[in-house]
Parts: C-alpha cells; sequence; structure tokens
C-alpha cells in the first residue's frame, strides 16, 4: 500500500518535471497565436534551444549561461518566423515547418561531438524551506528544481498580462482582428514581432530545461516532438494559460507514468508505451475540438493571416 | 437578453439632453477641406474638391460608387494624404498623417463595416488603443460607467458588459459612436451606416444622430440613398467623378433633383411592371432546416413557395438566414430536414448540377468570391456551367471560337463593359461582373433564378439596369426568389413579400398590401404573422 502511494506520488512529480518544458513551449505559442502568428516552428525552436543550452554549458560550465544562450536562440529562430511571415507574409505553416525542419537538422549536425558527453552543471532540486517538509505537497511541489518555480508563477502571470491589462488587450485585439487595432492606433506589425520573439525564447527556455534539468545531456533528437504536442496543447488550452497548465501537465503524467510503467518490467512492448503519448495527442484533440466548436471558443479569428492595411477601397 | 426581448423603445425626450450639452459654438466651421485633389494610378478620384461642415450640423455626402466620397473621407481621417489641397480644422490648417491624429483632431469614422473585435466586451472594445489611468491595468469599471452615461446623455442603450459577439447589428453600430464619443470626437463621419439597420432602426438611429447634432457635434453622413439624406440632414454636398457638383441646404432641394446631380442623368424611380401572370410552381420548400457555419441551425422550417411569373422578394436582416437558404436551394448547404421541390423535381440534397439541370439558375450574393473565378477571362466565366455543352464543347475539347461567339453575344447583350473578352474577371467593376453573371445566368432561360443581393454595392445606373433585367425575365415567366437586404428595392421589383427573422419565414403578403411599417416589425421579430 504504502509502495503504490509512494510511485503514484513518484509520477505525479514526474508529470510536473515532464510537464514544465511543454507548459514553456505552450505558453510561448499562446502568445504567438493571440497575436495572430501560427508557428510551427516550435520543436526546432525546442531543440536549438536544448542544444544551445547544453553545449554553452559546456563552454562555461554555468547552466544558466547556457540557460541565457537557448532563451537567445530560441526567440531569433522566432525572429526568423516573424520576417517571413508578419514582413514578408508567407505562409506561415510552411515558414513554420521549415524552421522545425532547419532546427532538427542543425541541431543533429552541431551537435554530433555533444553525444554522450556530462553535464558540467544542470539545474538541481531545491527543496524549498518548511513547504518542502510539507507530507504530499512538499514532495510534490516543492522539491524542483528553479525552472519549475518559474514556470509556476509564469502560468498565471501569462494569465494575469493576458486579461487584465492594456498590453494584453491590444494582444488579444491584434489576433482577432488585426484592421480594428490598427484603427485604434495599435501596432499590428509591432505586438506581432514582439510576441513571436517571446514565443520563440520561451520555446527556447523549454528546450534547454529538457536538456539542463529534465535529462540532462544532448541526444539527437531529445525534444521527441514535444514542439507538436505544445501546439497541440494551445487548443487544448482554448489559448488560455490557465488550462495550458492543466494540459501541460496531463501531458507530463502520461510520460511521467510510462516511465515508470516500463521500469516495473511489464509485458507490453515498450514500443507502445512510447506511443502513449502521441495517442493521446490525437484523442485530447478530437475532444478540445469538438468542446470548442460547442462553446464558440475558437482560434483567434486573425490566426495565420498575414495582416495587410487595405490600400485603395 | 438577446437584442430581440427589448421592450420597443421611445425616442429620447429632448429634455434628457441637458446635462449632456457639449457647449460647442454651433456657428463655427468645424472643417474646411479646400481644392483636395488624389490620383490614383488611372484614375482621377478626388478632383479639386471643397467642403466645409460646421459644428452642429448633418452634412449628408451623396454620390454613387467611385464618385470619391470614400477616397475624399479617408483623407480627411488620414489613411491617404492628398496630393493637393488643404484641411482646416477649427480655422487652422493641419496635416493628418494617420487615423490617430486625426481621433486628436476630434474626427471619427464609423466605417461599413464594423470595427470591432467580437470576442470582446462593449468595454473592452471602446477602451482599446487608449491609455488607462491605471496603467498597466485596465480601467474597465471607470469605463463601463463612462459608457453607460453616453448611453444616458444620446440614447445609445448598450450592455458595457456584453461581448460584441453577442449584439446584433444596430447594438453593435451603437458602440462604434460609443467609441467615438468616448474619444471626444467632435466630428463623426458615418460611411453607408443604415445599409445594415431595420427600418425602425433607422428611424431610432437618426433620433440619437438629430440628438448627438443638437449637442454640436458635427456629422458627415456618406449615403446613396436619396430618402435617408433629405429626412435627415440639414446640408448635402453632391460628388460626380470626383467632382463637388453642389452644395445646398437639403431644405431648398428634393429627390428627384439630387438624384439628377448625383448621376448625371435624369433617374426613374418608377419600375414599370405588368401585371402578375402567375403560371406553374418553380419553387416549393416545405419545413426545410439547415446548419449555419457554426453548427448552429440557420433555417428553422422554412416553407415559400414561388410560381412562374412572379418574383417573390425575401427581405430581411443580414443573417437571419437568407444566404443560406439560397445555399440551400442552390445545392451548397445540406438541408438537415425538410424538402426542396424545383420544377417538378425533388431535388432536396442534390448535387448543384441536378439542380440546375432542373432550370434553377443561382446569382450568388458573393459576387467575386461564388459568382465568378475571378483570374479566369470573361468568356470563360461566361461558360461555367454550359462548357460541356454543344455547339460549345465537342466532346472533351471546347471550341474556342464558339466560346468567343457566344461570350461576345452576353457582352452586347447586358451592356457588360469590359476591354475585352479575354480580360480577367478581377479588372471589371462590380456592377459589370453581376452583368456579366445574370447574362450567364439567364442567358438558359431558366424556371427559376435565385437572386441573392444581386445589386448589393452598385451605383445607381447598373442598379437600375439589373433591376430592370430581373422585371423583364419575370415577365418572361420566370419565378424569381429575390433575397435582399434592400428594402426599397424588394418593395419596387416583388409581386409578393416573405420576410426572414431567425430562421424562419414570420410572414407573406402581396406587395401591394404591404407597409414599410409593417415589414419592418416582421424583420426586428417583433410581430409574427399568423398562419393564414
Amino acid at each position: 500500500m504504502q509502495d503504490t502511494l509512494i510511485l503514484i506520488l513518484l509520477i505525479l512529480a514526474g508529470a510536473i518535471r515532464a510537464g514544465t518544458p511543454l507548459l514553456f513551449a505552450t505558453l510561448g505559442e499562446i502568445f504567438a497565436e493571440r497575436a495572430g502568428v501560427l508557428n510551427l516552428g516550435v520543436e526546432g525552436m525546442m531543440i536549438m534551444g536544448a542544444l544551445s543550452g547544453f553545449m554553452v554549458t559546456v563552454r562555461t560550465g554555468n547552466a544558466w549561461t547556457g540557460l541565457l544562450a537557448a532563451i537567445l536562440v530560441g526567440g531569433s529562430i522566432g525572429l526568423i518566423h516573424a520576417v517571413l511571415s508578419i514582413t514578408l507574409r508567407a505562409n506561415q505553416v510552411v515558414s513554420g515547418l521549415a524552421l522545425t525542419i532547419f532546427g532538427t537538422g542543425l541541431s543533429s549536425f552541431l551537435g554530433q561531438k555533444l553525444v554522450g558527453v556530462p553535464a558540467p552543471d544542470t539545474f538541481r532540486v531545491v527543496r524549498i524551506p518548511v513547504l518542502g517538509e510539507l507530507p504530499v505537497l512538499g514532495p510534490l511541489v516543492f522539491q524542483h528544481d528553479i525552472l519549475v518555480y518559474l514556470s509556476f508563477l509564469l502560468a498565471p502571470l501569462a494569465w494575469f498580462l493576458m486579461f487584465k491589462t492594456r498590453p494584453g488587450l491590444h494582444l488579444r485585439a491584434v489576433g482577432e482582428s488585426p484592421a480594428t487595432a490598427d484603427a485604434m492606433g495599435v501596432s499590428v506589425v509591432g505586438l506581432r514581432y514582439l510576441y513571436v520573439f517571446l514565443g520563440g525564447m520561451l520555446a527556447g527556455l523549454g528546450g534547454a530545461y529538457i536538456s539542463l534539468a529534465l535529462t540532462p545531456g544532448w541526444a539527437d533528437g531529445m525534444t521527441a516532438g514535444r514542439g507538436w504536442i505544445a501546439i497541440a496543447l494551445v487548443i487544448f488550452a482554448t489559448w488560455s494559460p490557465a488550462r495550458a497548465m492543466v494540459g501541460a501537465y496531463l501531458f507530463g503524467g502520461v510520460e511521467a507514468a510510462q516511465f515508470r510503467i516500463q521500469g516495473t518490467g511489464t509485458q507490453v512492448p515498450s514500443f507502445f508505451l512510447n506511443m502513449t503519448p502521441y495517442i493521446f495527442t490525437i484523442i485530447v484533440l478530437v475532444i478540445a475540438t469538438q468542446e470548442t466548436v460547442r462553446r464558440r471558443i475558437g482560434a483567434p479569428a486573425a490566426l495565420g493571416l498575414p495582416y495587410e492595411r487595405e490600400e485603395r477601397g | 437578453m438577446t437584442p430581440h426581448d427589448e421592450p420597443p423603445r421611445n425616442p429620447i425626450a429632448p429634455t434628457a439632453a441637458i446635462p449632456c450639452a457639449t457647449g460647442r459654438d454651433q456657428t463655427v466651421q468645424f472643417l474646411e477641406m479646400k481644392g483636395i485633389t488624389k490620383r490614383f494610378p488611372g484614375v482621377l478620384a478626388n478632383d479639386h474638391v471643397d467642403f466645409q461642415v460646421r459644428s452642429g450640423e448633418i452634412h449628408a455626402l451623396l454620390g454613387e460608387n467611385g464618385a470619391g466620397k470614400t477616397t475624399l473621407m479617408r483623407i480627411l481621417y488620414g489613411l491617404y494624404q492628398p496630393d493637393e489641397g488643404k484641411i482646416a480644422i477649427n480655422g487652422k490648417a493641419v496635416t493628418i498623417r494617420s487615423p490617430r491624429e486625426a481621433t486628436a483632431l476630434g474626427i471619427s469614422m464609423v466605417h461599413q463595416h464594423f470595427m470591432l473585435v467580437p470576442p470582446l466586451t462593449v468595454a473592452e472594445n471602446v477602451i482599446l488603443g487608449l491609455k488607462s489611468t491605471r496603467e498597466p491595468w485596465l480601467n474597465l469599471g471607470e469605463a463601463q460607467e463612462r459608457i453607460a452615461e453616453l448611453g444616458r446623455c444620446y440614447g445609445l442603450r448598450v450592455d458595457p458588459r456584453a461581448r460584441v459577439w453577442q449584439l446584433s447589428v444596430g447594438e453593435q453600430q451603437r458602440v462604434e459612436i460609443i467609441k467615438a464619443l468616448y474619444r471626444r470626437a467632435e466630428l463623426l463621419i458615418l460611411d453607408e451606416p443604415t445599409a445594415v439597420l431595420t427600418p425602425q432602426e433607422v428611424q431610432e438611429f437618426f433620433t440619437i444622430l438629430r440628438q448627438m447634432a443638437r449637442q454640436g457635434q458635427a456629422i458627415i453622413f456618406i449615403s446613396h440613398k436619396l430618402h435617408e439624406v433629405t429626412a435627415l440632414s440639414d446640408r448635402v454636398t453632391v460628388l460626380r467623378d470626383g467632382q463637388v457638383v453642389g452644395t445646398m441646404l437639403t431644405s431648398a432641394t428634393d429627390r428627384q433633383r439630387l438624384a439628377q446631380m448625383m448621376v448625371g442623368r435624369e433617374i426613374s424611380f418608377q419600375r414599370y411592371k405588368d401585371p402578375v401572370n402567375k403560371g406553374e410552381v418553380a419553387l416549393e420548400l416545405q419545413g426545410v432546416w439547415a446548419q449555419g457555419d457554426k453548427g448552429l441551425p440557420a433555417l428553422k422550417g422554412v416553407s415559400l413557395t414561388v410560381s412562374q411569373g412572379e418574383i417573390l422578394g425575401l427581405a430581411g436582416v443580414a443573417g437571419n438566414g437568407q444566404r443560406e437558404l439560397a445555399e440551400v436551394i442552390a445545392g451548397l448547404r445540406p438541408a438537415t430536414q425538410g424538402k426542396v421541390v424545383v420544377g417538378q423535381k425533388d431535388v432536396t440534397n442534390r448535387s448543384p448540377a441536378e439542380i440546375i439541370a432542373q432550370g434553377m439558375s443561382y446569382v450568388p450574393e458573393e459576387r467575386m468570391r461564388v459568382g465568378t473565378i475571378v483570374d479566369f477571362s470573361v468568356a470563360e466565366n461566361a461558360i461555367l456551367e454550359t462548357h460541356g455543352q454543344a455547339p460549345l464543347a465537342r466532346g472533351w475539347f471546347l471550341d474556342y471560337q464558339a466560346i468567343g461567339r457566344y461570350a461576345e453575344k452576353l457582352i452586347a447583350d447586358f451592356d457588360v463593359k469590359t476591354p475585352s473578352q479575354d480580360t480577367p474577371v478581377r479588372h471589371l467593376s462590380g456592377g459589370n461582373v453581376q452583368k456579366l453573371i445574370l447574362a450567364r445566368e439567364l442567358s438558359r432561360s431558366p424556371r427559376l433564378l435565385v437572386a441573392a443581393q444581386p445589386t448589393r454595392g452598385l451605383d445607381v445606373g447598373a442598379t437600375e439596369y439589373i433591376q430592370k433585367r430581373l422585371v423583364e425575365q419575370r415577365s418572361k415567366g420566370t419565378a424569381i426568389l429575390l433575397i435582399s437586404e434592400d428594402l426599397d428595392e424588394v418593395l419596387a421589383l416583388s409581386d409578393r413579400v416573405a420576410v426572414m427573422y431567425e430562421g424562419q419565414v414570420v410572414g407573406v403578403m402581396p406587395t401591394s398590401e404591404a407597409s414599410v411599417e409593417e415589414l419592418g416589425l416582421l424583420m426586428a421579430g417583433v410581430k409574427k404573422q399568423l398562419p393564414a
């Protein structure tokens, strides 16, 4: 009995850890999509974040410098998408896909010599005094690394920004009706750049979390489709940061449970267990899509559409 | 509460105005535009236009499409820069480089397509782009109070907490005006504001505008509806081909004279019509249900018949199921229940090709998207439905000579103005595209013609032509279902009028027995005709 409880607790704590990179990336994509830009390059930005984070940490021996590098690299790739899709009005799907392919390939090439290198520094568990000693809640919430705590703060902060502040109102307006926002003196192009950049930075951060905290080290393709899951989570979350938290931990839980079950020496082939997060993605997407249709809370109306001021009407 | 549950409103008592009076001097020339000229490649859109507006006056700007009204207003609103000419506000010369600068000068514009963000609340829409008093937090509570206050002052009643998508079109328009007043607008530009309203809503809207004018607001009212211009405005300026034809007191002119100034020739308001000579039933709808684009029922049991030789006008405010109804008849939208009979044949949920074969012709609402393939030439568009038939085709091969002769004939018969039959339809004006579509559809001598908004956005000349052809076709024995949001058009052309409200036909009557008031009540859902 005691063992089962501990196992459940371990899975739940693992869910939070495994969900953290998803949460960062999902929040980032929510920002970009709320501004009306669909960025399918999340996977590419994450893996480049994972690689650059680890690479710089190996050079400097300090995980914080690696984290900073990952954020900048993610943001820069986001800016490439911004230039292509906002300024040049390229097709956002094509541009995003290209970035994912680009990021996956480039990270594989640049990371060849890093495979198997041990991490000189990682983000270790910081047990919060007093709170960390609480039964159940302590190990579940207050015995994590600092980036997990950061993500705890970030999601409510994002929600607050979006729905309670003036910049948040501008963000929502730009994604729903850019022409209106423009007419009201809100800079559509400026805000879109800003939030695509922010989205890239958060994706890079999520990637670095994988290579510096979750499974320290570098392995080719180590993000393993988490960027795609994040894009699905945006829909599941109905573009709301609060629900993004629920979704990220749900998926983190599937991932953590799958690891634990593999550890118990089950008869189920590991291939099937590895499949579960992706199958879960499809199921969740089907359910979430039906719900958004029913509750009329669909994607931002201008999502994926380049904005062009109407000339000569 | 849905907008339609509200009790009928009374006009605002004049005493309600006093606490909100702005105290602006009403004799002051607020705006002066002098010698405004704007050229676009190949077009002289504004040719030395002079235009003045006083505080407290409603000044109508009248002209056909392409006369230069919109260009002039876009210059005033900072969207275009004039090539020549000067603008002065309150006697001071100004340059207006952007809508933001226009707003700062007290100029606001209510666009024809509302500039509102549907998922946001009224208050959020109103304060969008404005600095908050509690930066960076939103001052929603304060905004809601001020909106309510403005609403009381001007009779602009709307719930500041409602989300915009939940509002009726009339309410959305009020939100637009509140937005302008909230920004302390002194000059309000209204671009064809009545196009989307029921007759009662128009009356209420005019009351609000007069009230605003009494309190010193200057209002520019852009329109091509003459009776509205004469009913509402103090002065009127008529534009034609980019030039001012004249500015005069509205009381010193009349509809006939304004029409002549606007078009440059005499226009007949009378549509000559033969008496109805009804033939057999061409279209019968029995309890048709269908879903709208959002998956909600858009048609809720529509039953109608249209006989050969008559025009049935289908009136209603936009978005009450008219578009969906046309699409069900044309085979473009599945009916979930009920029966559609064209001729004697049940064509419910059959393919468009089968329905066309039954003698149905369709002039769709969106002429550039559904009615034509804009990158195809005029000739190719002329044969979209008939390209498989002799003599236009022989087996799999198209006979371009025959197609050319055929297109040439349609162009001549329907007076389509195009550089050549090889010109892509994209380059034609709206009126000429519509003539081409009508030519294509009527050339098949249809049993039934479904015409959705056939004259929307067309100039007076093209409208007159299209309407004349529709009446002619009816007299030749075609059954015509005319779907239009323009009540004047419905009344002028139809033999019978049906009104749609929330997916149902709430009344059908002979046009001779229909009054604008009664139709308005039906359109607003206030009244429902009892089944005879």
